[in-house]
């Protein structure tokens, strides 16, 4: 049975109280079509009506063609995380159509293009048909372009029924193309007639509205990616090698498109930083150790795949003690996995990467921000230590778009760490070794090809050496040197990131996480604290463990380790370096590929709290 | 012998005022008669014959014994001894630190032509700076005697039995990848090594130098290809080589058409004296050609194969500064303050 769709009112002429900049909007559609910027643009439009707004692009490992689904939220109070429940949908995808009907809540709403024969099997939701292959046919658009087209029609559309402000689209489309006009105006003609089409067709009946807000004041729109190639650039990167990998490409794409930008040399014009793309990962990173060796701020950005190629030369660096940095944009694994899913599986192959005694520093963003941030410390941080720093990401940050705080100008001058050039040398006189340990800290000094002086060079190695870097096969050489790594890593603890902790009087219970879960865990704290639990939070921003984290586990009953990956690798890495509060650390892990939901942290705190009792 | 010359070397300077000791390493640990040995010392030679100061030169190396070999010459230079067959990218990133400096990679047959064929064909088709020799004796002589991907079809080996593989030409696959500079030689004529090595060092873009090093211990028979014994009875020279530096008078008089000279871009000189054939190193179809019918006759053809100095190298392509980009300071790196208000606004 098809019923006669744009007449179905569900709520009959009973009026519903209006909802207003609390929902999500889910648009479905095939991708390859362009969705995406039509789903940018009325994301972006949101976000200049200063209402906080989030997108979360969930797609498939495909060019053309497969289910794609493109989830804004909006949240007055900017709880932004993603959201179980779906409000609204725009169907514009017949093979997913039926499900995303499903989907709805009660009294949901449902946009779909009227192409679309399938019937309509509920009766408590609100329904708008869009006659989108007729409105496209009727623009007169070129053929190749009907497609793109077809997806600004429910831009107009929505826009139209929710009441998003058209200038505010119009301003999206603008940056979108780069103020360039022809598509601009193709596009907005279209979004244009779906609107005023929209305004004389349709009857609103849908309790959904947005109304401009000034809660985006003092924010930016970008993601984790861009993030983390400008905070490089602003960390003064010297040289960058990479291939091809979702999601970290964006990364590597971003530094080509802004080294011209930012990195021309004030003396000479010329380039201060190369970008290099190279044949696999094996050879990125190998690069960038040799470039790291050579005294450059050196840098690759991968994913599980190419992370895993790395092992070997990060190895290396480790025990040559070579400062590089890896950002490890997180996608789902085993195996090539989901490459378009995210997850946080690689805490533990990056905690001990390298056969042998292993232990990297990792730095754990927690906001988008914070990737900027990062971005440039982390060069720091590996110049300073002289070893690899590892950037945990991950696909949510790296690919999707997040309201942020503006990035801030680094606050510190670099530290290039214990450099000794032709002066520097002179004056350490004889007492100067590779790996002769002279202050005490485990850090020892360097020196960089170039260096004019004969005694300034030495050979770097994997093979075992002794305090002046000489092939040594001596078991106090080898024990020392590995001693001396440990503590080097060990010790780097007060130089790291600090924990970011948030407190309730007389909480006894933690949640503990890291990364891009940040925003669906403090929204499940609100939400916990409205159900009477007392609970503080710990968001990690980097291993190994301050003393902080160990502090904050012992003054806690019960700390829930929250993460998105099977095994709870951060609970396994907190449990073996706080090994006598194994038993207060419980893990909970999130594992379908789907970004973390404020509802999936309540409800899994709330049974094991259950359980407690 | 050795000791011999460094003592009678040792009062000699050249013309940066350097003994031959300066460009020494360490004693080498291969075993006695090793090719690589020899190969070692004609890089010193080389190095000290064309006054090179030794902190301008840097060294890379892979895995095996080839890799082992740096150690074994310019103690004076900074090296790195990176993974196997993975020196080319380990290489190409460190000389980024400063574009100014002369890199010498060393090599295996294992290590280039085996695990690390791909790095080996991207450097060369990067066409990274420097000078990449393969110290090629068709085996394993660090794990103790297993083919190696250049081991001869049919090769018997004591424990291996035989190999039933065909060889790779290194050569030919360097020459396939775009290579600017190709050449082959033998670890037992070390007159021709020399010369090429100073070819190869005065050479703007990859010098591949794939030089037959035998293996005393384990591939040292009289009918492999890789035995000092083959190389010497099979040995064909291309032509005779000499190295003539810039702005040094040309000495030697030819009949016409007897001699080749080919210019480097440093003002040096090549000159190549015809043998049996005449031999033009600039035409790859040649090159080819000439590489074909070496393997087909059974011949060790060596000398300078092919040569073009017109592509672009690697670091032609950044545009970058005029000092090493590794003594750059932070007031060249950072961007300045006012541009962070850019780049937010850049952003939405």
């Amino acid at each position: 049975m098809i019923l006669d769709k744009a007449e179905t009112n569900p709520l009959g002429s009973q009026p519903a109280e209006a909802v207003i900049n609390n929902f999500s909007i889910t648009v479905a559609t095939v991708n390859g079509s362009g969705s995406q910027t039509s789903n940018l643009t009325l994301m972006r439009a949101l976000f200049k009506m200063g209402i906080p707004v989030s997108g979360k692009n969930i797609f498939p490992s495909n060019i053309q063609g497969l289910p794609t689904w493109y989830t804004i939220r909006v949240n007055e109070d900017g709880y932004l995380a993603r959201c179980e429940d779906q409000e609204i949908v725009v169907a514009m995808n017949p093979a997913t159509f039926q499900k995303d009907m499903a989907g709805l809540v009660n009294g949901g709403v449902l946009f779909y293009d009227d192409s679309i024969k399938f019937p309509i099997s509920r009766q408590d939701i609100h329904i708008y048909a869009m006659p989108v292959k007729a409105m496209v046919r009727d623009s007169g658009a070129p053929p190749n372009l009907r497609d793109y087209l077809a997806n600004m029609v429910y831009v107009g559309i929505v826009a139209n029924i929710l009441s998003i402000d058209m200038d505010r689209v119009y301003q999206a489309l603008e940056f979108h193309f780069k103020g360039k006009q022809k598509p601009i105006d193709l596009n907005w003609s279209m979004v244009k007639n779906a609107h005023d089409w929209a305004s004389k067709n349709l009857h609103k009946s849908d309790p959904y509205l947005l109304r401009p807000s000034n809660k985006t004041k003092g924010y930016i729109m970008a993601d984790g990616n861009t993030a983390a190639a400008l905070g490089a650039l602003y960390g003064g990167l010297q040289f960058a090698a990479w291939y091809p990998i979702t999601p970290a490409t964006s990364l590597a794409e971003t530094l080509h498109e802004y080294v011209p930008v930012f990195r021309k040399d004030p003396v000479s014009g010329k380039n201060t930083c190369v970008v290099l793309q190279a044949e696999d990962e094996l050879a990125a990173i190998g690069m960038v150790v040799g470039a790291g060796w050579s005294g450059l701020r050196a840098m690759t950005s991968t994913s599980g795949p190419g992370f895993s190629l790395m092992v070997e030369y990060v190895g290396l660096a480790y025990f040559s003690e070579v400062p590089v940095v890896i950002w490890d944009i997180q996608r789902i694994g085993p195996s090539t996995g989901l490459p378009t899913r995210t997850a946080q599986g690689d805490m533990r192959l990056a905690y001990n990467m390298g056969h042998g005694d292993v232990k990297h520093v990792l730095l754990l963003p927690g906001s988008v921000t914070e990737c900027f941030e990062f971005g440039w410390k982390a060069f720091d941080i590996a110049e300073q230590l002289q070893t690899p720093v590892i950037v945990l990401s991950d696909l949510d940050f790296g690919m999707n778009q997040w309201m942020t705080k503006p990035f801030e100008y680094p606050n510190t001058p670099m530290d290039r760490g214990k450099v000794l050039w032709e002066d520097e040398l002179r004056q350490m006189g004889e007492k100067w070794g590779r790996y002769l340990d002279v202050d005490g800290d485990g850090i020892t000094y360097r020196t960089l090809p170039g260096n004019k002086l004969p005694n300034s060079a030495y050979f770097a190695r994997g093979t075992g050496h002794n305090e002046y870097a000489q092939y040594s096969e001596e078991p106090e050489d080898w024990e020392n040197n590995l001693l001396r790594l440990r503590r080097k890593i060990d010790s780097s603890v007060s130089i790291l990131p600090k924990p970011i902790i948030t407190t309730t009087p007389e909480a006894q219970i933690s949640i503990i996480s890291y990364g891009s879960t940040d925003s669906a865990i403090v929204e499940a704290m609100t939400m916990l604290s409205a159900q009477g639990y007392k609970i503080d939070h710990l968001r990690m921003r980097s291993l190994p463990a301050a003393p902080e984290v160990i502090e904050f586990v012992h003054s806690h009953e019960r700390n829930y380790v929250i993460e998105l990956n099977r095994d709870g690798q951060l609970h396994q890495i907190l449990r073996l370096e706080i090994p006598d509060c194994s038993m207060k650390l419980i893990s909970l892990s999130h594992l379908d590929g789907l970004p973390l939901t404020a509802q999936w942290v309540v409800s899994n705190i709330i049974a094991k709290e259950e359980g407690q009792k | 012998m050795t000791d011999q010359l460094a003592q009678a070397s040792r009062s000699q300077v050249n013309l940066v005022g350097l003994s031959k000791n300066d460009y020494r390493g360490n004693p080498s640990s291969l075993c006695q008669g090793c090719g690589h040995n020899s190969i070692s010392s004609q890089i010193i030679a080389a190095c000290y014959e064309l006054n090179l100061v030794p902190e301008n030169l840097i060294k890379f190396s892979g895995i095996g014994c080839s890799s082992k070999s740096p150690f074994y010459f310019l103690n004076r230079s900074f090296g790195f001894n990176g993974l196997h067959g993975r020196m080319p990218s380990l290489a190409t990133g460190a000389m980024f630190g400063n574009i100014f400096l002369k890199g010498i990679g060393l090599s295996g047959d294992g290590d280039t032509a085996s695990i690390g064929m791909g790095q080996f064909k991207h450097i060369v088709r990067r066409n990274v700076p420097m000078v990449y020799i393969i110290e090629n004796n068709g085996v394993y002589g660090l794990t103790k005697g297993q083919f190696s991907a250049t081991a001869d079809e049919g090769l018997e080996l004591k424990k291996q039995g035989t190999n039933p593989y065909l060889p790779v030409d290194i050569a030919w696959e360097a020459l396939v990848s775009h290579a600017t500079f190709v050449a082959r030689s033998f670890a037992g004529d070390p007159k021709q090594v020399k010369e090429l090595i100073k070819a190869a060092l005065s050479h703007k873009g990859i010098a591949v130098l794939d030089i037959i090093s035998p293996c005393v211990t384990f591939n040292n028979q009289d009918d492999t290809s890789h035995s000092y014994s083959w190389g010497k009875e099979h040995e064909v020279a291309l032509h005779e080589l000499s190295y003539v530096p810039p702005a040094e008078e040309i000495m030697i008089d030819y009949e016409d058409g007897q001699i080749k000279e080919v210019t480097m871009h440093d003002g040096s000189m090549v000159i190549l004296k015809k043998l049996d054939r005449d031999y033009d190193p600039t035409n790859r179809a040649e090159a080819f050609r000439v590489l074909e019918e070496s393997n087909k006759d059974c011949c060790l053809i060596t000398g300078l194969i092919y040569i073009n100095q017109a592509p672009p190298t690697l670091f032609d392509l950044y545009n970058l500064p005029d000092e090493p980009l590794n003594r750059l300071t932070e007031d060249r790196l950072r961007p300045a303050r006012e541009t962070i208000d850019k780049v937010n606004e850049m952003m939405f």
